[in-house]
């Protein structure tokens, strides 16, 4: 909403306050201001002159010279716009005059002819091309003929307004009306009002006997009014007037139009001119549209409409779309000389559902769709009648022909002065509640400790006790409000087990050298159901498309978090970044129905990808690429961390991954995610050479971690090691032997670690050489060789027995 | 025997002076301490000698086996000394050289701050209740207070998938869900992080997924002076004590009263400048009285329970805090983004 603070000041006294200090206090009192701009950049020195005579240029064929009279002298002024021409009144920008953009005039010499000064036009003086009326779009702007030569032409066009640019919240739409902005002012400061006061000379002549009004659905169109207004002469309107709509961003078009804008503006209440003549009968018909029906409306547009959609007719065809547009048929046009004037009140979801399906968002359905005020709509028919009457030469016939079924309801709040202090922790006395409540201008009764409050209807936001806390609250001085902490009882705030285990991942994960990132929980439909863990696919999935996507790129629910992890590090590798290893912690939406009939799971997964080195230490030879034992080892590393016991890595094929680089993971027999190199057209797809990843299950984690923590006493007595080495086919897995060792090597093996691995020269084809060192400990005594070597043997035997190994020398 | 005595002494010491190394100190050791040596030859030839002079000859001898003998062990020290300055010399390495990469990943901006915060108000008694992403219309929309056919509940502005689910637009539901578990008897005090959804087109300042951080405290007789209080004191522990807060009216459905957060602007301390568009003043979380719909439908009793709500975005404090200039920065996972944010 534009509030012109000239327009504002016809209502309420705002000589003692600037703008910008005005605009402060509205906002802090609860509506936003956007912005406070005079309405043009700075300008001076523009006046009426007077254009005594218009000759050719003698130079020149497109320019005139003029011979302007601005009251204390005379200018020879050169003009080129078409439209200028003796005896008009101009707007003359004299020597030493300064136009908005910076612009400054002096007396200067065109094709050898002396010019003092310049003849504007509305867009020279500042005012946007689009609120210029068409006459004087291409040339310099006309004043009428009652305006004083040598008058202050900045104040006559209101160029030195200032608008204050409203952001109003849903509630507040009484502040679509500039007196409802005039009712908050005066609230906020304190202050009278005046409000325009309604009077009309009514014709003997019966408006009944030119119209009736018929409303097949009340519920639609609880109220509706018909004036009739004779006698139109249409032409400009008045001058103040055209100001007032530029000022509120909307372009004069002729004193008819200029009136029913100018009431919607000042009143909240949208209006509609009809020409009589060209109604098409003495019937107002309202009622929902016919499947189909089509009205050509004012924009020239051919519409077709829906059987949900209002329509105004003449009980035979549509002449309007309620509340959204009028029908071009009807329009007030310069013959007009009847007019049939609307006002009306039509239900907000109507009109939304109208000016949604035919994208005619206007002033007008602004209005009806938050609600008008039911008190002021036959008030605001009453006042264009008086503007007509005043400025369009109109007669208003006597009555208004109405249907009205409209409730008027004034919401009754009754509260005690205790109350709003408990709620608002404040001792704010009952005189200044009263005082706040008489600012507002809502009607109140005292009521025991309290009051009983009437809330006017142009306020139905305010209904229950909570709205008049706000209320006197807002008006009261938020900056009043003590800092008070909670009283309640002592609450002591922690973190769950969940929450703790996610912090942890995170320490872990960033400490041992990965990036966390962020990615779309939304992705292609492709990229939803790639590389989804084993365990997930198991369920069988339903893809979850949303119904109406912004694009491809974000239709569908992930099912992973690495499809779109790869595209960061495609996004990387694109920009130079070569070494890169990045992971997210977040959910995954599973949805096991076909049609999404309850909300899918939500599933917390972890997941990585690295590529490129993971240690790059050139010059002392130390450069290690991120492969899959890289991957392994922080995994390794973070179950250790957090807890993990047991966990087993099978080697296993999953969609997506290299089928002899892919180990799935699992725990106690429940598979909960896997690792593993992508496969390699899989990694072209994405630009990325060799790429490796890991996606786990969190919540798995969590059901299967060791939650308890014990001491366990340091040993006494010295270990012993002993190293190992087996020949076995190149098809038998270390872990299947490590099984074997731990089985056989007795209660006093406490761990057995791979240190070497060998395969190649000096090794039988299809053979490979795994190297253990074993650590023996007994915790109670020093342990005795005959113990060390029997444990040993029994390893040796079973290794050998199960695998057809070979001990290596 | 005496003058022979001298005359090794002065040939022993010479040869210590001039020993270069610790080998050649050691020959002189042997040739002239050993058993072997003249020393020990001139001790054994003491027996010739008068019984008086046998003592000041054997102690003369002795002095002299002690002041070689010590001299080869200083001789010894320095020797040491200097092989082990010339060794330390030559491993002298070249200490500007690059050290071996230890890399540290780091956390995402949006998590270090969303932690940040988590902590402040766990130590101000708040727990972090979490919620589905995917939510249902009810708990979105009806369960505060936005009924169906609410202007502010556009298909156009929500991610549906049916027309009773949808991507949620607010972490909101995670308050009324969490109220509902607690069957009416409060306190309830949690403050709910999470990733929400709008239909936007991603730009600068617009991402169809941010997140939004909310705080719930519903207990019997809380004031707005509590919630003044409450974010007064965050607002100075994230963005600093010399900070200040101001409360503006503004409309939530799911609060009443409702009001926005501003806090005074860092560059200007609150004079004006560009960063807040010349009003002192950045708007940073939207709050207020929890709405009595919204206790109702959640199982409260209004009359008996009442409490405050308040909601922020991470991102945009993101922005404001570390002069982010662009929201797609947090889903875009630039590694020279995510590695601006890994110091402790």
């Amino acid at each position: 909403m534009l509030v012109s603070i000239n327009w504002l000041k016809q209502y309420i006294d705002l000589d003692d306050i600037t703008p910008e200090e005005l605009a402060e206090k509205i906002t802090k009192s609860g509506i936003e201001v956007d912005s406070a701009r005079p309405i043009v950049d700075q300008i001076k020195k523009v006046v009426v002159g007077y254009v005594k005579s218009c000759e050719k240029h003698p130079n020149a064929d497109k320019l005139n010279l003029c011979q302007v009279d601005v009251g204390d002298e005379e200018l020879q002024i050169i003009c080129g716009a078409p439209n200028v021409q003796a005896g008009q009144k101009v707007a003359v920008a004299k020597p030493g005059a300064r136009l908005p953009g910076g612009m400054k005039i002096k007396k200067t010499k065109l094709r050898g002819v002396e010019s003092q000064g310049m003849i504007c036009s509305l867009q020279e003086l500042g005012i946007d091309d689009k609120f210029v009326q068409k006459e004087f779009v291409d040339g310099i702007f006309v004043f009428p003929d009652d305006v004083e030569v040598g008058e202050d032409a900045i104040k006559l066009l209101n160029l030195n307004d200032t608008i204050l640019e409203l952001e109003l919240t849903p509630n507040r739409s009484d502040c679509l009306s500039m007196i409802g902005v005039a009712y908050e002012v005066a609230a906020i400061l304190g202050k009278d009002l005046k409000l325009p006061e309604v009077l009309i000379d009514s014709m003997n002549e019966d408006a009944a006997d030119y119209v009736q009004v018929k409303v097949e659905n009340p519920e639609l169109n609880p109220y509706y009014g018909a004036f009739i207004i004779k006698n139109i002469q249409v032409g400009p309107s008045p001058l103040w007037m055209q100001n007032r709509l530029i000022a509120a961003g909307i372009r004069p078009i002729n004193n008819v139009v200029d009136i029913t804008n100018y009431v919607l503006l000042e009143y909240g209440q949208p209006l509609h001119a009809f020409d009589y003549d060209r109604f098409g009968s003495k019937e107002v018909v309202i009622r929902t549209a016919k499947k189909d029906e089509k009205i050509q409306t004012l924009d020239d547009e051919e519409r077709t409409l829906k059987e949900d959609h209002l329509v105004i007719t003449n009980g035979k065809e549509p002449v309007a779309i309620a509340g959204v547009m009028g029908g071009a048929d009807s329009e007030v046009s310069q013959e007009t000389t009847t007019v049939l004037l609307e006002a009306a009140y039509f239900d907000p979801q109507t009109v939304r559902k109208g000016s949604k399906d035919h994208q005619l968002r206007s002033e007008a359905s602004i209005r009806f769709e938050k609600g008008v005020d039911p008190k002021r709509v036959k008030e605001a028919g009453l006042r264009a009648c008086q503007l007509l009457e005043q400025y369009a030469g109109g007669k208003v016939l006597s009555g208004v022909v109405e249907f009205n079924e409209l409730e008027v309801i004034e919401n009754v709040v009754e509260f005690s002065s205790d109350q709003i202090n408990q709620v608002l922790g404040t001792n704010i006395s009952k005189g200044e509640m009263e005082e706040i409540i008489a600012r507002l201008r809502f009607d109140y009764e005292h009521k025991g400790e309290g009051f009983k409050v009437i809330v006017p209807t142009r306020r139905g936001d305010v209904s229950i006790v909570e709205d008049m806390v706000e209320e006197i609250a807002r008006i009261y001085g938020y900056d009043r409000l003590p800092y008070t902490l909670p009283e309640g009882t002592g609450h002591a705030g922690r973190l769950t087990e969940q929450q703790q285990l996610k912090r942890n991942i995170h320490r872990y994960l960033q400490g041992s050298g990965l990036n966390e990132s962020w990615t779309y929980s939304l992705t292609t439909r492709k990229r939803s159901g790639l590389l989804v863990s084993p365990e997930v696919k198991a369920l069988n999935p339903v893809p979850v498309k949303l119904a109406m996507p912004m694009s491809e790129a974000h239709s569908h629910l992930r099912l992973s978090l690495l499809p779109e992890l790869l595209a960061s590090l495609q996004y990387n590798i694109a920009r130079k970044q070569a070494d890169l290893a990045l992971y997210e912690l977040g959910s995954v939406y599973i949805n096991r129905k076909k049609g999404l009939i309850s909300l899918p799971e939500e599933q917390l997964r972890i997941a990585g990808a690295l590529t490129g080195l993971w240690m790059n230490h050139p010059w002392q030879k130390e450069t290690k690429a991120v492969d899959f034992y890289v991957v392994k080892g922080i995994l390794e590393g973070l179950f250790d961390y957090i807890h993990l016991n047991g966990v087993q890595f099978e080697a296993d094929e999953v969609e997506g991954m290299h089928p002899g680089r892919c180990a799935v993971l699992k725990v106690n027999g429940e598979t909960f995610g896997f690792l593993g190199q992508l496969h390699p057209s899989l990694q072209n797809e994405y630009d990325l050479k060799d790429t490796y990843v890991f996606d786990i299950n969190l919540e798995k984690i969590l059901e299967h971690m060791d939650k308890v923590e014990q001491f366990v006493p340091i040993p006494r007595y010295p270990s012993v090691s002993q190293d190992l080495a087996f020949v076995v086919s190149e098809q038998v897995s270390s872990s299947d032997i490590l099984e074997v060792i731990k089985d056989a090597g007795g209660s006093y093996l406490q761990k057995v670690d791979v240190f070497d691995v060998y395969q190649g020269e000096h090794m039988e084809k299809g053979k490979k050489s795994i190297a253990y060192r074993l650590l023996f400990q007994n915790p109670e005594a020093t342990l005795t060789d005959e113990e060390v070597d029997q444990a040993r043997e029994n390893i040796i035997t079973s290794v050998k027995e199960k695998f057809h190994a070979e001990l290596r020398g | 025997m005496k003058e022979r005595l001298e005359e090794l002494r002065n040939e022993a010491l010479e040869k210590v002076k001039k020993a270069e190394n610790v080998k050649e100190l050691q020959d002189v050791r042997v040739s002239y301490l050993g058993k072997k040596g003249p020393i020990t030859e001139v001790l054994r030839g003491m027996g010739k000698l008068p019984a008086e002079e046998r003592p000041i000859i054997g102690q003369l001898a002795n002095e002299v086996r002690e002041s070689i003998a010590k001299s080869i062990e200083e001789k010894q020290t320095q020797l040491e000394k200097e092989a082990l300055e010339k060794q330390l010399r030559e491993e002298t390495i070249d200490v500007t050289l690059p050290g071996r990469p230890n890399t540290v990943g780091g956390p995402h901006l949006l998590t270090k701050l969303i932690q940040e915060i988590e902590d402040l108000f766990i130590g101000m008694g708040f727990e972090v209740a979490e919620g589905p992403e995917v939510e249902s219309d009810y708990y979105n929309f009806e369960a505060l207070n936005l009924p169906k056919g609410h202007p502010a509940r556009d298909m156009q502005d929500s991610f549906y998938i049916t027309e009773e689910i949808l991507m949620r637009t607010h972490t909101s539901p995670v308050q009324a869900r969490t109220m509902e578990k607690h069957e009416g008897k409060g306190p309830v005090k949690i403050i709910c992080p999470g990733k929400v959804y709008r239909r936007d087109t991603d730009d600068a300042t617009h991402s169809h997924q941010f997140t939004q951080i909310e705080g719930l405290y519903v207990d019997k007789n809380v004031r707005m002076s509590d919630l003044k209080g409450v974010l007064n004191t965050f607002a100075k522990k994230m963005f600093g004590e010399d900070r200040e807060i101001r409360l503006r009216p503004s409309f939530f459905p799911f609060t009443e009263p409702s009001v926005e957060m501003d806090i005074s602007c860092k560059m200007c301390h609150g004079e004006g400048c560009s960063v807040c568009k010349g009003t002192g003043w950045i708007e940073i979380l939207g709050a207020g009285m929890v709405h009595p719909n919204v206790l109702r439908m959640a199982g409260f009793d209004p009359d008996e329970y009442n409490g405050f709500a308040f909601g922020m975005g991470p991102e945009r404090i993101a922005m404001l805090k570390y002069g982010v200039d662009d929201i797609r920065h947090f889903y875009i996972n630039d590694v020279r983004f995510l590695k601006q944010f890994h110091h402790a």
